[in-house]
Formats: C-alpha cells, structure tokens, sequence
C-alpha cells in the first residue's frame, strides 16, 4: 500500500512515477529485505571473533552463551556500545574537520572568513581564554589549541570542551559513574577494545561505557562542530522559506546539497549567487539550491535556503527529473542514488575522500580548493541542465511556508523583547505557570519500517495540543517543516490555547507581527547541542539539575548509529528519550531494564521505547506532568 | 496439495525458520513480544548439521503415522477436516512414546510435560511460518509435482552443461 510508505504528499506523488519509470526505491528494497533477521533484530547476533557468528536463543532451548561464554546481555551490551562508539565516531569526525576549517582561516590559509566574532568570544571567555581585546585570528587559534588539545590529550583530565559547557551538577554525576570522558578519540578506540574478544564480560560496565560515549558524541562531536560552524559561518538567525520538493523549480537548474558538513554546501551557495547569470546562458532563469538532509539544515538555517526533503524520500527528488545536480558530502546518503540518476539527467556528485559511490562523478573537495570544486560543482548542474528530458520532469505541487533559524541565541534575541535583562525569564514563568507544560526536542532520521513523517507528525501534533513546546532537529524538523508545523497558521491550528498564546505575544513582541511557529527548527543533527545548550541555561537559571526540567527527547523514526549516540547523550542530560523504533536490545533482558529503568536511578534520564505516536505523546506528557509534580509546579 | 519440503543446499543455517517458529506459537505472535512472555514460547523445526550439510527438519507427516500408533492417550490424531496429524494437547499424558517412535526427531517436550510438534501453522491462514522465514527460499511450502518438476528442469540444465562440456 502506498500510503503505508510515506504521508508526505509529494513522496506519494513521486512514488507513482518511480513505478512508472521503473526505479527501485528504499521501500522496495526493505520488502525485498523480509523477512528480517530475528537475532540481529533482538541484538543477540556476536560477529566480533573468528571463532563465531554466534547466535543465542531467546527462547531458552538452544545455547545460552557464545563460544567464548558471552552470556546474552554481553552480547547486546557489547553490540550497543559499538553502535554509539560509531556514532559518536562521525560527530567528532565532522567536528574535527570543523576545527580544521576553523584553524586554517584564522591562519588565512583559506577563504573562509570568520563570520561571528560575538560567538567566538563568547566560546572563547567560556573555555576561560582572555577574549576582550585579542586580534579575532589570533583568539580563534587560542581556541582551536583547545579543541586540538583535547584530541590529543594523553592525561587522565576531561575534555575540556565538556567541562567548560556541561552543567556542574551534571558533571559532579558522571564523575561519580566514572564516565567523564578524557581524549574523544581515545575513548572511541577504548570502546572497540573493551568490546573485542575476551574484554569485557561485565553488561553494567559496559552500559556505563556507552554512557560515556553518549558524552563523547555531545560535547566532542555535537557541540564542538557547532560551535566550529557557527564561528565560522554565523549563528542562526530567523529566516522564512519553504520545504519540500515543490521548492524545485522548472524553469531554473535545481541544484541539491545533501549530507551533513557544511563547509562545502557554504560554498556552493555562494557561487550558485555568483554563478547565476551563466543560468541565463542555458536557458535557466537561475539556480535554485536546495538541501537534503543535514547539510540542507545548515544552509538553511544560515542561508535561508528551502529544503528538499529528508532521508527517505532523497531518491524520490531524483524521480522528480528536474534535479539537474546532487552534491553529497557525509553521512545518510544511499548508495542507491547512483542507480537512481542514471535514469535520468541528474549529475550525481561526491566530494570527501571517504564517501565515493560507483556511477556518481567524484570531485574531491577539500578546504584549500573549496571554492574552484564548489565553480566546477555548479558549471556541472548548469551543463546538465541542458540535457534535460521534459517527458520524464514532474515536480509535485507541495511546499510548505517555514520560519526557522532559531539558535539560542535567536531565541534569546525574541525574548528579550520582553525581558531584555533576563532574556530566559518570560520562557521559563511560563513554563512554571503552566501556559508551556513542558518542552519536547524532537530528532533525528525517518527509518523505512516507519510510515515516512507519520511518527514526527502525528506525535508532535498531540504534544502541541497539550500545549507542549516542541524543538526540533535533523530529519525531524524536515518532516514538521513539510507538514506545516513551522509557521504561524501551524500555531493558530495545532497549538493549545496557553501555548498559543505565549507564541502569540512572543511574537508580536518581536516584531513578526504573527505568532512564533509551533515547531521551533533549531539546525542539524550537530545542532542538538543547541537544544543542550537552551537547557543547559534554563536549568543554570533556575538552579537546578537538568534532569529535574520538564523537558524530554524524542527520536520518533531512529534509522543511524548517530541516532544512538544523540539518544545516549540525552539520557546522560538526565532527559526521559523516547525512541518510536525498537533498537536491537531487547534480546538481553538485563541490558533492556539498564536503559528503560536502572538507569534513572543512577543517572536520571532513561529510554522510554513506544512505537504508538499516540501513547508515545502521552507517555511524554506523563514525564513531563511527574516533573513538574517533583518541582511544586501546577499540572 | 502443498507441502513442507526443503531445498538444502539452499540452507545457510541461519535459524530464522526456528525464531519463527516459536513466534508464531507465542502468544503475541510477536518477536518481541514472544521474548518478553513468562512462559517462553518452543519451536518445532530444527536446524540439523553435520558440518557439510544444513537441514530444517520438522514433521514430515508421514502417512504410516507411527506416532499416532504408538500413542495410548490418543492425543497425537489424524486431523479428518486437514488429513494432518496433529497434537490434542488436552489429552496427552506425557509418556513419550512417539517421541521414541518418531524416525526424525521431529517431537519435542513442551511445557508442563506435554509434547509439541509442527502443526503447520494450522491456527495461520497463510504458508507457514518458517517458510515465510526463510531468506533464502530453502523452506518451501510448495506441490510435490511442482517441486519435483523444478529438479527435473534443473536436470536437464545440468545434462546440458556436461554434454556442451564433452563436446
């Protein structure tokens, strides 16, 4: 059934014609796929030595240990600590690259400018550097020293990057678990180790582990690369567009950034501007960039520009035959594109040296020739533009009005209308006088087992009836922007009446002349940092521990190993995570009660599994409603 | 009429056929609902190896039924409206008898000392599900004669490659 795949109108337009020209999508594929396996499906599958695969049986009558004696909950402990030690591996690898940048502009190595000498200084005085009068290239070296300094730090002392931005009560737990993380790298390295043959048989200890990875992934991956990409490119600030494919356009070359880095997809909306009027030499009215994914996230997040679609639905803007390019970097982006474009006109191009893809046309990229790969990235969509086949173009009519751009410190802006001393305070009255009951992040991916969007939306929707306020990231906040949740009519219509209220006088107050959305997008899947970051302050500002807040996570349609990694990093907040797709736990029974409820105890947030977006809202509101109890507030 | 046959030499010992099984006789009927069930749910197909050769092997339902014969309880019947044989799970006492008889080891002890076999997924209202299981179509619920047809062809594939060969 075509509506089991996805609720997203132009994805369902696109099906249609994705089996009329004969194109095998991600949902073909994961039919093909049943049925799936069971063992790897419960996580109790050990592929880690020679001597295996070893399979243990859930219902008791066959082995009950590996070869090795790995008992069930080893094996789903072990196989968990590596998704999340791979998760936190593409974060700090993407920050790393980020610190990179940032360290080469400063020595104007390369053309990249820094753009926002407030965060800079803010970062700066936060790692405890003198930031008052230092020359700007200068201060930025003094705080890439950190950074590197922490890769390559051969102590026993903490990333400093956690313990300048982490909460102190936060911290004082996790020093108490043991779990304060030293060098990044070292403890991803440390991760595969302890999980190899013969190391660790302890499942409590390596939930622990995973704990720390968690923190790995938040401070050394999260929020080093947005921090990174702010300074560099500028803290997000509210801008309007649109979202979804109906943002192509027939008339222009259609260019597509989509991965997760945006060192290049900066660059490819600069010359796209630049490059515009050579449109007009192939018959184009100009070129319309337009993001998937991530790395659509942060250009439109800074660069105002509309975004595609998200994860799922990436081949289908292929199907559209108008994609004159598609530029991809990192991280979700399917093999299977290559296949797709080779039906139409579409030039598929990869850029990164650890991301290249038989069929598609590799352009290496790096920072020092950013700027003639991102000319000859544009020149190929213009060129392509000209081989279009008009029989095989239909670009659904489906777009939604967005506003997003809201950083923390675009947050902080709108309220200070009200209270320019204490930007927080109108935020958190009326959280305590229960106009906002709370506040939910939704992120992270669509996952193909889930009808596509449908969890985000359908959740969200009963959230902000009970007058939830809902942030949202990644792949997540695609599917909101699509469904009509980012903009001021998506307040009027879904958003409880105290909560549209504060929206409303936010808003006015602002200067919008029109309620805030319902939905507040606040970036990329890094950018859950800046979700941190917001309750990181509130909690500051009231005094309290982050896991005693109001506030919980959501990944309701998980699909990556960053995902995980995210997820674990929100339980170490000491935030309740939901996650709307069963992750291959439940095999190992003690494992299972460790996340859903050991945890709490000793760490304060938990995984909180429900695959009803309904009783999913609901169970988030009770969380939220038994915080709130626990604080002396109303319900 | 369909039948349960094999193609081993398409068996990669995954035991996806054996999950299945016991999920399909759990009470959630669920993967991971069966493993969060009290009482946890038996299989009643089996992968045998002996380290060259991989083998789902179930009851096979032969027509001599020597376990319906061997049975003082008359728990283990021929079923009149399927032509199966199948377990009375009321009536069995648990002496094991056809579990001696059983030329496969196709019966095995289930819970409160009654036996449980493959009852073709009688209470499913499609292919059984092993079958359905199965990744790489070695279970096959599937017409003797289509089956055989299938080896015949693939007879003939092979008597051709050697004949081209000789030449």
């Amino acid at each position: 059934m075509l509506s089991e795949r996805s609720i997203d109108p132009a994805a369902l337009d696109l099906l249609k014609k994705a089996a009329k020209d004969g194109i095998e999508t991600v949902w073909d594929r994961y039919e093909a796929q049943q049925p799936q396996c069971g063992f790897g499906s419960l996580g109790i599958c050990c592929r880690h030595c020679i001597q295996g695969p070893c399979r243990i049986d859930p219902f008791g009558q066959g082995p009950t240990r590996g070869i090795c004696g790995a008992t069930v909950d080893v094996i789903v402990a072990r196989n968990l600590l590596r998704q999340v030690a791979a998760g936190a591996a593409a974060h700090v690898d993407h920050a790393y690259d980020a610190v990179e940048a940032l360290e080469l502009a400063a020595q104007g190595k390369i053309n990249y400018p820094i753009k926002d000498k407030n965060k800079l200084r803010t970062i700066a005085a936060g790692l405890g550097l003198d930031a008052t009068d230092q020359d700007v290239n200068a201060l930025a070296l003094e705080v890439v020293k950190v950074a590197y300094a922490d890769m390559a730090n051969h102590s026993q002392t903490p990333i400093q990057w956690l313990m300048a931005h982490a909460p102190k009560e936060r911290i004082a737990v996790w020093k108490d678990l043991g779990i304060l993380p030293r060098n990044p790298d070292r403890e991803i390295r440390e991760a595969l180790h302890q999980t190899t043959m013969g190391m660790d048989a302890d499942p409590v200890n390596l939930v622990l582990a995973t704990a720390k990875q968690g923190l790995v992934d938040g401070y050394a991956g999260l929020k080093l690369a947005t921090d990174m990409q702010d300074i560099l490119f500028g803290s997000p600030t509210p801008v309007v567009t649109e979202a979804n494919l109906g943002v192509l356009k027939s008339d222009y070359v259609n260019l597509i950034v989509h991965g997760h880095v945006p060192l290049l997809s900066e660059k490819i909306v600069e010359w796209a501007k630049t490059l515009s009027t050579e449109a007009q030499s192939v018959g184009a009215q100009g070129i319309q960039v337009a993001g998937i994914c991530c790395s659509g996230n942060e250009v439109l997040m800074r660069q105002g520009i509309p975004l595609a679609t998200n994860f799922l639905a990436q081949e289908l803007a292929i199907v559209t035959g108008a994609v004159d390019a598609m530029v991809v970097d990192v991280q979700c982006i399917m093999p299977s594109l290559a296949q797709v474009a080779a039906c139409y006109h579409t030039e598929l191009i990869t850029t990164m040296p650890i991301v290249k893809i038989p069929g598609a046309t590799h352009i290496p990229f790096s920072l020092e020739n950013a700027d003639e790969a991102a000319q000859v990235i544009v020149r190929k969509a213009l060129t392509a533009y000209t081989k279009r086949d008009p029989q095989k173009i239909h670009i659904p009519d489906h777009r939604s009005t967005i506003m997003a751009g809201f950083s923390v410190e675009a947050i902080s802006a709108a309220l200070a209308h009200l209270d320019a001393d204490q930007p927080l305070k109108p935020l958190v009255d009326n959280i305590a006088n229960g106009n906002i009951l709370g506040v939910v992040a939704t992120v992270g991916c669509n996952n193909v087992k889930v009808t596509q969007d449908l969890f985000h939306v359908e959740m969200v929707k009963e959230l902000l009836k009970n007058n939830v306020l809902v942030v949202a990231t990644g792949c997540s906040a695609h599917a909101l922007a699509k469904a009509g949740l980012m903009n001021s009519e998506g307040t009027e219509r879904f958003a409880g009446a105290s909560l549209q209220a504060v929206l409303t006088a936010v808003g006015e107050a602002a200067g919008l002349g029109a309620p805030l959305p319902p939905v507040l997008h606040m970036g990329s899947c890094v950018d859950n940092s800046r979700i941190g970051d917001l309750v990181t302050a509130i909690a500051r500002y009231l005094g309290v521990d982050t896991s005693a807040l109001p506030v919980a996570a959501s990944a309701p349609e998980p699909q990556h190993e960053k995902a995980l990694s995210i997820g674990t990093w929100a339980v170490t907040m000491g935030l309740t995570t939901h996650l709307g797709v069963v992750p291959p736990v439940l095999g190992g029974k003690q494992v299972t009660e460790l996340l859903t409820q050991g945890l709490t105890e000793v760490i304060g947030g938990k995984f909180y599994v429900e695959t009803d977006p309904l009783l999913a809202a609901q169970g988030l509101i009770t969380d939220i409603r038994a915080k709130r109890r626990a604080l002396g507030l109303d319900n | 009429m369909k039948q349960l046959l094999v193609r081993s030499e398409h068996c990669v010992g995954c035991k996806s056929c054996e999950l299945a099984c016991a999920v399909a006789h759990s009470e959630s009927k669920t993967l991971f609902g069966a493993v969060l069930e009290s009482q946890p749910p038996r299989k009643r197909v089996f992968v045998e190896t002996d380290g060259t050769m991989n083998f789902p092997l179930q009851c096979r339902q032969c027509s001599d039924k020597p376990c319906v014969r061997a049975c003082i309880a008359g728990a283990m019947h021929l079923d009149p409206n399927t032509g199966l044989v199948q377990v009375n799970d009321d009536k069995c006492v648990g002496c094991w008898m056809c579990v001696m008889v059983c030329p496969f080891g196709a019966i095995t002890e289930g819970p409160d000392r009654h036996v449980v076999k493959c009852d073709r997924c009688r209470e499913l209202q499609y292919e059984p599900a092993c079958v359905s299981a199965c990744p790489t179509r070695a279970l096959q619920w599937v017409e003797v004669d289509r089956f055989a047809a299938t080896d015949r062809r693939s007879w003939v594939d092979h008597l051709k490659e050697a004949n081209t060969y000789a030449e």
